[in-house]
This record gives structure tokens, C-alpha cells and sequence, in this order.
């Protein structure tokens, strides 16, 4: 009695392996013979639920996989060449990387997100939610339900759950299908209107239901709308901040049109670079390259501005259409001396990993985080600006003489001195600016052009001699900018900018934050 | 600068005989005047980060049909100017060129503002032009020679691409463009293609930014949130020169991704790519009749050619600096059958001229004064390169006329 149904099931053991192998070749076949014969074997591989399928797609998505002429499939790691299904290591000749284009990611997405979905690894089972979404099928359900009683991270939950009622609208029975409608209606993801009005066209008997969901979603959507083009707006009067502050010093508080000052701000990008290039070599050091070229920046331009100011400038106070031709003349030296240096071509500053990527701000609204970066930033550079303007000896220095120099001079202060560090002061907080336009400009020769029209535009839209008015004045203009954009475009938007502040410069010639008093007629 | 004395007849005839008499050695150029190759390309100013490559083509050009033994026995030399990014002066420039220095043939202009700057010129003076660019049509001048791509040549098979199943069937296309003739003229051509193809401007969104622009967040949210209706939607970019490289950073901070939203560009080529982080942008596509990764002889040669001069093993090819290769090419057949560089018997001569372009196709100049190039769709690797997903299986000819323009559809010749 025993000995048969050993026999039958030392058998069955056998025969399994080879059985599933055979399956798994199945649905391998014409895998890399051509695009729409890899997606459709990639579809087979993840209904199969094969776990031999799983290290295999994850290679074909990251190129890794290759393929020989006879048909193997390859997987090339690390330590070397393996067989894709068997494990065995062997010699990579002959075989090319299966080539991927969007219908076959298309299908990997969705097959890697079925087979991920009860991974033990977290960010594996959000992708895998995320994909299952965007995939979408009503033979996921089972398996979603599953994964979604078994979850416990709220984040993926919420995904899964969402993944799910997308799904559900593939189903063929009505009920599911409003289940599936009511749960994506109670959401406020653009993915679900987006899911919801694809679903409308080929479903009008539900039309009705459909619309009310869109409609709630819109709804809980409008307030997100209105935060995310606000958030753009900041972040544009973010730049222009940066931008402006510099000149806010030289023009602002000196009354030196320095014409050359988008040039500083090219400078101190092109600094980011080399200490980039020059930290390439320390891999401690790298992720620390635009931090470090922050005060390297700074020292750079400073210190042209500290040399134009002694060698040029000094000789031409009180002859502003001079100090202009001046500073456009050495503007456009310095542009020309870099494209010498530099090449014409735009040079690649590497954001770090930190500054890459969307966050999610709560209420779901997405920030880019190289522009929260840079919103945070500029507000530090204010502070700091003000702070040495208000606090320090040297910015009280600074105020004596620029509101009365013979004053100033006869109590001894070097204005002459003095002068030249506040001109190396603003020229220098254009270099820092320029670190932080890297990240989001082209560093090419002409980066600083772009912005001096806009820089003097903030300048004498905040009030010259206000850093309060440069505040106003840049995040002014960049929400309305933003505000605008939608409806005018982005030519037409910054044309209407430019009418509103002539106009609006028509009626207070000084600016938001006039300066009043004895510093106004210095 | 030496003013060269001219050459008088008896002295060319002699130069002449020298050849003649000893045709065994290499041929020495001294006695004859050189053929004068003029260069109109930007070497500053935003138009330098595309333009610059080209000059180096025509001189690595120069530089190789020298050393092959010239043309006609005649040495050749290129005249450099640089009309720096202005338009006007382009025709200064080019003016300079045929009336002052008298060359024989110039290599020259990327936009298609500069393009129209000298067109009038090079009527005038009897120029010849070829010009490397792909671009909007609707233009023929019997002194201009185009070897870039027609809108027949490269937008209109993008976006049917985009439209089939293996481009992700889009239903939807957002048409963004930098502010000036190409982007606008193209986006009327394939705005009445898609309306052809069933396509409702309901389902067409059309931005326009002027050049270098930076700030793409507004832009690519309003992208997001117009493939957010249901309909499967992707990016055509006409969008020119280096505010491409913001635009791709933002496309790839904001997460979208080749697979739902996937992108095709006109103007993004392999040296606009060295710039950038491409791994975000894996899948997003491009639209050329030559990638640097075409497999072919000619290709082969071509890079080995363009590295070993310019003395750099990772400098890249693009599009244009082939179609300028391939125009050099053309050019040097058509005077050698002519016997001439005098502009009338090279332009009748040019007309039939076939080279094996590095695209892997023979390219054939045709009556229209363009080439039949075969269209070819790249997807974005990690590396900068492209992986071509679909191509033509022959060189098509252009049509410069473009039939979705009413006005002037009646004017294609045949």
C-alpha cells in the first residue's frame, strides 16, 4: 500500500519542476525577438505568478537582461553572467540586451507591480500599488484584497485601496463597478478623475454616478489648485529674490547701476562647477559640493566685485550713464572671458539626491524639492543680508556713508573702504544666488543675462533702498506672474508683468516702500 | 589677414600643367586658387551650445577633402564668420561672405529666423546655401540646398507614432514650442493633421515660451493636469536651444514618466542631451533621421572620423552635423561632375546626386532642392544616447509644401 503512493508521489515531485518549467518557458517565448512579443511575454510572466519570473523581469527593466541568438536568456549581475532560469553562471558571448520601449515598460510596470505586491519590502509594495493602479485590471482584484488586508502602512494602504477601486471598475458586474466609482469619488487624486473620465466613455450607463464623483473630486481639488500655484508663484519670487538682492546692495543702497551684476550671478554658478569638479575625486566630500560652494561662491564674486569697484567704478560716482556703459562693457568681458575659459557649451551641474523628486506636502499638495530648497534658501540669504546691514559694525558703517559721506567721513569712518566692501558684499551675494540658480538654469555664459532685466525690475518695483520692498516686490511679482501664466501664457504673462509695474511705476516713481526722510534725498 | 593676389590665367594654366605633368605624386594645390568654403554659423551667444559643432563639421570636412587631394585638383579653404546669435546680422555676414571674401559655396544657419535673414541675400547675389537643419517648410529658394528633414520627414511620422499602439495611442497632445517661426508653423501643420485624424482641438493644448526659458513648473503642471481627463495624452516639443534642459529637469522633478505621459522632441539631439541627467527621462523619445547609435558602415566612419578631429573619444554625433556632412558630400559630387564651383552648373548638377549617408540609407537630392531621408524614433537612455524603437523602412522624399497648409498646398511640385 505504501510503496505505490511513494512511488506516485516521488513522481509527482519530478514531474512538478518540469512541468512548471516548461510553463515558465511558455510563457517566455519570443521574449526579446521584438517589442510587441516581449510585452505579451511579459504579460504571461506576471499572470504566472512564477517566483523565477520575478529576478528576471526586474533585470529586463534594468537592462540587465540579455539574450542569445539560440533564444537563452541571460541575466547579468555584479559578480558576472548567469542562465536567467536556471541560476547556472556561463560566458555572456553572443548575447544582446533585450530592448525595451514604453509598451513594453508599460507591461512591465504592471507585471512587476503584480508580482511585488506582497513583497517584504516596503517601497517595493508602494510601487507595486502605484502600478497596479496605472495597470488596472479586474484579475487584480483577488490579489489586491489580499495584499490590502494584509498591509499595515497607511501610506501603501491608501494606494492599494485606491489601486483596487480602479480595478474594480474593470470588473464585469454593475455592482462592482459603482463599488469602484463611489470608492475613487471619496478620493481626492487627479489619477482617480483622470481613471473616472477614462471609465465615463465606455460606461454611459452610469454616466450620472460618474459625473457626481468627478465633481467631488474636483471639488476637494479647487483649494490643492490654488496651494500648488501659489507655491509656484513663491518659488518664482524665490529666484527673483535671489536675483534682486545683490543689486538691492550695489544699486538699492549704493546707487550703482552695476549693469554687470547678472554677470556675478553667472560667475558664482560657474564657481559651483569647479568646486563640483573639484570635489570629484573625494567621494566623502561630494554630497557636500554645493554647500561648500556656497561661501566659495560668495569669495569669488566679492572679490571681482571688491576689484571692480577699487579699479573702475570708484572713478565714475556720480556719473550714472557712465557707471552703466562701464558695467555693461566689463559684463560683457567677463561673458566673453568665460566662454573662453569654459566653452560655449552649457556645463552640467549634478543636483544632489536630496534636492531631486516631488514631496508631498500634507493635504497632498506636490512641491518640487529643488524649488522648496530654494524658497528656503533665499529667505536664509535675506536674513543674513539684513542681519550684517542692522547688526554689525560694518553695515553701520555702511549707512552712515551712504546716507551722508561727509558725515560719516569726518567721524572717521573709511568711506572709501567702505564703499568697496558693501559693492564686494552685494557682488557677492550674487555669487550665491548663482549657486542656487545652478540647480535650476542652464550654467552656460549667458545665465546671467536672463535675469538683470528682472533684478532691476524688483528693485525698483520694491522701493530702491528697501530689502523690505525687494521682498514684497519679488514674491509680488512671481505670484502674479504665476497667477497669470495659466490663462496668458508665459509670454503673454510676463508682458502684462512688465505693463503692470511701468504703469504702477507711473504713479509712485519710488516704488512700493518709498524711503522717507533724510536717507530718501542722499 | 594676407590679401591674396589674384590669379591670373596664364599662372592657372601653368598651376595646370604642373598637375598634369606629374600625376604620380600628390597633387600640390600651390598654383591654383583655392575653392572657398564659407561657414555662417553662431560661434557666441544661445545658438553657440548647437552651432558651434557644425562649424567643426565643415572644417573637419575641408580638412579631409584636402587631404583626399581637394576638388577639381584645387585646394579648399573654409572662411569662418560668426553672425553671433542676431539675426540681422546673419545677412551681414553672409553678405560679407559672397561679396567680399567670394566664396564659392557656404555651410550654414540653424534657426529658421537666421535662415529667412539670408535667404534675400543669396537670391541676390547668386549664393549657394546648404542648410543643416531639420525645419518648418513652406520654403524653396534655387539658392539654398535643405539637407535637414521636411515636417513630412519628422513631425508628422512623430506624432503617428505617438498615435499608434506602440507609441501608447495618445488621444491627446500637448504641442509646446519656443516663441518663434519653426515651432509655430510646425504646430499649424500638425494641428490640421490631427484634426484630419479625428482629433478635436478640444483635445490639442498649444504653449509657446520664449528662448531660454527656465521656469517649466507652471507648464508641466498644466501638462499634468490636462492628461489628467482620461484620454491617453503626450508632449510634441518643438522647444529649441538649451531651455530644453530645464524642461526635461522639471518633466523628471514632477515624476512624470515616459510610460504614461511619454514626450517627443524635435530639436533634442545627442550633444543637447551632454547636459543633462537622462536617467529620468529614460523612454521619452525623440524624432531624427539619424541617431549616433545607427549601426551602419558609413556611421562607423563617420564617428571615428568626428572623434579623431576634434581629438576627443566621447564628443557625440547629431543629426545636423550629418546632414551637413551628408550636404558637404553632396556638394563636392555635384562640382566634380560640373568640372565648375560656378553656382549654375553645381545647382543642375546637385539634382540626382545620391550619398551613403551615415543614417544607413542612400540619401538622393532631389528637384525640390531637398533629400530623401528615412524618419527614425529614439527613446532616451541612461547614458545620453538613444535607442531607436522604430524607423522608416526607406528614405522618404520631403515634401516642403506642406499639404495641411491650404494656402500653399497648390504650390508642390511633383
Amino acid at each position: 500500500m505504501k510503496h505505490p503512493l511513494l512511488a506516485f508521489l516521488l513522481l509527482l515531485a519530478l514531474a512538478l519542476p518540469a512541468r512548471a518549467q516548461d510553463a515558465i518557458s511558455a510563457a517566455l517565448e519570443g521574449l526579446g525577438t521584438g517589442f510587441n512579443q516581449t510585452a505579451e511575454a511579459v504579460d504571461r510572466l506576471g499572470a504566472s505568478g512564477d517566483p523565477r519570473a520575478l529576478p528576471l523581469l526586474r533585470a529586463l527593466n534594468n537592462g540587465r537582461l540579455l539574450r542569445r541568438a539560440d533564444g537563452t536568456l541571460l541575466i547579468r549581475a555584479e559578480a558576472g553572467v548567469t542562465e536567467a532560469l536556471t541560476g547556472t553562471p556561463t560566458e555572456v558571448a553572443e548575447a544582446t540586451a533585450v530592448r525595451l520601449n514604453n509598451r513594453v515598460r508599460v507591461a512591465l510596470r504592471g507585471a512587476l507591480g503584480r508580482l511585488q505586491l506582497l513583497s517584504p519590502d516596503q517601497a517595493e509594495r508602494q510601487a507595486a500599488a502605484e502600478a497596479v493602479f496605472r495597470s488596472r485590471s479586474a484579475d487584480n482584484v483577488p490579489l489586491l484584497e489580499t495584499a490590502l488586508a494584509r498591509e499595515t502602512v497607511p501610506a501603501i494602504r491608501a494606494r492599494m485601496a485606491l489601486a483596487l477601486a480602479a480595478s474594480r471598475l474593470m470588473a464585469s458586474n454593475a455592482a462592482d463597478k459603482l463599488l469602484g466609482v463611489t470608492a475613487l469619488g471619496a478620493t481626492a487624486s487627479p489619477e482617480a478623475r483622470a481613471v473616472l473620465l477614462e471609465f465615463r466613455g465606455a460606461n454611459p450607463d452610469i454616466a450620472g454616478q460618474i459625473d457626481e464623483a468627478v465633481a467631488a473630486i474636483d471639488q476637494r481639488l479647487a483649494l490643492r489648485r490654488a496651494a500648488e500655484t501659489l507655491f509656484q508663484g513663491l518659488s518664482l519670487g524665490s529666484v527673483l529674490l535671489l536675483a534682486a538682492l545683490g543689486l538691492a546692495v550695489t544699486f538699492g543702497v549704493m546707487g550703482v547701476i552695476n549693469m554687470a551684476h547678472g554677470e556675478f550671478v553667472m560667475l558664482g554658478a560657474y564657481t559651483t562647477f569647479i568646486v563640483q569638479e573639484a570635489l570629484r575625486d573625494i567621494p566623502a566630500l561630494q554630497p557636500w559640493s554645493l554647500p561648500l560652494a556656497v561661501p566659495a561662491a560668495f569669495l569669488v564674486t566679492a572679490a571681482c566685485g571688491a576689484a571692480m569697484e577699487r579699479g573702475l567704478i570708484r572713478h565714475l560716482y556720480g556719473r550714472p550713464l557712465e557707471t552703466l556703459l562701464m558695467t555693461f562693457g566689463v559684463g560683457m568681458m567677463i561673458q566673453q572671458a568665460v566662454r573662453l575659459v569654459f566653452g560655449a557649451q552649457n556645463r552640467e551641474i549634478i543636483s544632489p539626491a536630496w534636492m531631486q523628486g516631488t514631496l508631498m506636502l500634507p493635504g497632498d499638495i506636490a512641491v518640487t524639492q529643488n524649488r522648496l530648497w530654494i524658497l528656503a534658501f533665499s529667505l536664509i540669504v535675506l536674513g543674513l543680508t539684513v542681519a550684517a546691514i542692522r547688526f554689525t559694525r560694518f553695515g553701520l558703517e555702511m549707512r552712515a556713508v551712504t546716507q551722508k559721506r561727509a558725515i560719516a567721513a569726518s567721524m572717521g569712518i573709511r568711506t572709501g573702504r567702505v564703499d568697496a566692501l558693501t559693492f564686494a558684499f552685494g557682488s557677492g551675494i550674487a555669487g550665491i544666488a548663482g549657486v542656487a540658480l545652478s540647480q535650476i538654469d542652464n550654467v552656460s555664459p549667458n545665465l546671467g543675462t536672463g535675469y538683470i532685466i528682472d533684478s532691476f525690475l524688483v528693485v525698483v518695483f520694491g522701493g530702491v533702498g528697501s530689502l523690505a520692498g525687494t521682498l514684497v516686490g519679488a514674491f509680488g511679482l512671481g505670484i502674479i506672474n504665476k497667477m497669470l501664466e495659466p490663462w496668458a501664457g508665459a509670454v503673454l504673462a510676463k508682458v502684462f508683468v512688465l505693463v503692470a509695474v511701468m504703469l504702477f511705476i507711473q504713479r509712485k516713481p519710488r516704488g512700493l516702500f518709498a524711503q522717507k526722510g533724510r536717507a530718501a534725498e542722499a | 589677414m594676407i590679401h591674396r593676389m589674384p590669379i591670373t590665367r596664364r599662372a592657372a594654366l601653368a598651376g595646370l600643367g604642373s598637375v598634369l605633368a606629374a600625376p604620380a605624386i600628390r597633387p600640390s594645390f600651390a598654383q591654383s586658387a583655392p575653392i572657398k568654403v564659407g561657414v555662417l554659423h553662431s560661434l557666441s551667444g544661445t545658438m553657440a551650445i548647437s552651432e558651434t559643432a557644425l562649424r567643426d563639421t565643415v572644417l573637419m570636412m575641408v580638412e579631409a577633402q584636402n587631404a583626399a587631394g581637394g576638388i577639381l585638383g584645387r585646394r579648399l579653404e573654409a572662411v569662418v564668420v560668426d553672425p553671433a546669435s542676431n539675426w540681422p546680422l546673419f545677412a551681414e555676414k553672409a553678405r560679407e561672405l559672397l561679396a567680399v571674401s567670394k566664396v564659392d559655396v557656404t555651410f550654414g544657419c540653424w534657426t529658421s529666423v537666421s535662415r529667412k535673414s539670408v535667404l534675400p541675400v543669396f537670391e541676390e547675389l547668386n549664393g549657394l546655401l546648404f542648410y543643416p537643419v531639420q525645419y518648418e517648410g513652406e520654403e524653396e529658394s534655387k539658392n539654398i540646398f535643405y539637407t535637414g528633414a521636411a515636417p513630412n520627414q519628422q513631425a508628422i511620422p512623430a506624432v503617428e507614432y505617438l498615435m499608434s499602439a506602440d507609441g501608447g495611442e495618445a488621444k491627446r497632445i500637448a504641442l509646446l514650442g519656443t516663441d518663434y517661426v519653426y515651432p509655430r508653423t510646425t504646430n499649424r501643420i500638425l494641428r490640421a493633421f490631427l484634426n484630419s485624424k479625428g482629433i478635436s482641438d478640444a483635445d490639442i493644448m498649444e504653449e509657446y515660451t520664449p528662448f531660454g526659458h527656465s521656469d517649466w513648473q507652471g507648464i508641466v503642471s498644466r501638462v499634468k493636469r490636462f492628461a489628467g481627463e482620461g484620454k491617453r495624452t503626450a508632449i510634441v516639443s518643438t522647444i529649441n536651444g538649451d531651455a530644453n534642459v530645464p524642461f526635461y529637469r522639471e518633466l523628471g522633478n514632477q515624476g512624470i514618466k515616459a510610460e504614461d505621459i511619454p514626450s517627443v522632441a524635435f530639436s533634442v539631439g545627442e550633444e543637447e542631451l551632454a547636459g543633462i541627467d537622462t536617467r529620468p527621462l529614460v523612454g521619452h523619445l525623440a524624432a531624427w533621421n539619424y541617431f549616433m547609435s545607427v549601426d551602419s558602415p558609413a556611421n562607423t566612419q563617420f564617428k571615428t572620423m568626428w572623434q579623431a578631429y576634434i581629438k576627443n573619444p566621447r564628443r557625440v554625433t547629431n543629426d545636423p552635423m550629418e546632414a551637413t556632412f551628408t550636404g558637404f558630400k553632396m556638394w563636392a559630387q555635384a562640382v566634380a561632375k560640373a568640372g565648375t564651383t560656378a553656382v549654375d552648373p553645381v545647382r543642375t548638377a546637385i539634382i540626382g546626386q545620391k550619398v551613403d549617408a551615415p543614417c544607413g540609407y542612400t540619401e538622393e537630392m532631389h528637384a525640390n532642392h531637398h533629400l530623401s531621408k528615412p524618419v527614425m524614433i529614439g527613446e532616451i537612455q541612461a547614458d545620453g544616447q538613444f535607442n531607436i524603437v522604430w524607423k522608416t523602412p526607406t528614405a522618404i522624399p520631403a515634401e516642403n509644401w506642406s499639404p495641411f497648409i491650404p494656402e500653399n498646398a497648390n504650390r508642390r511640385r511633383g
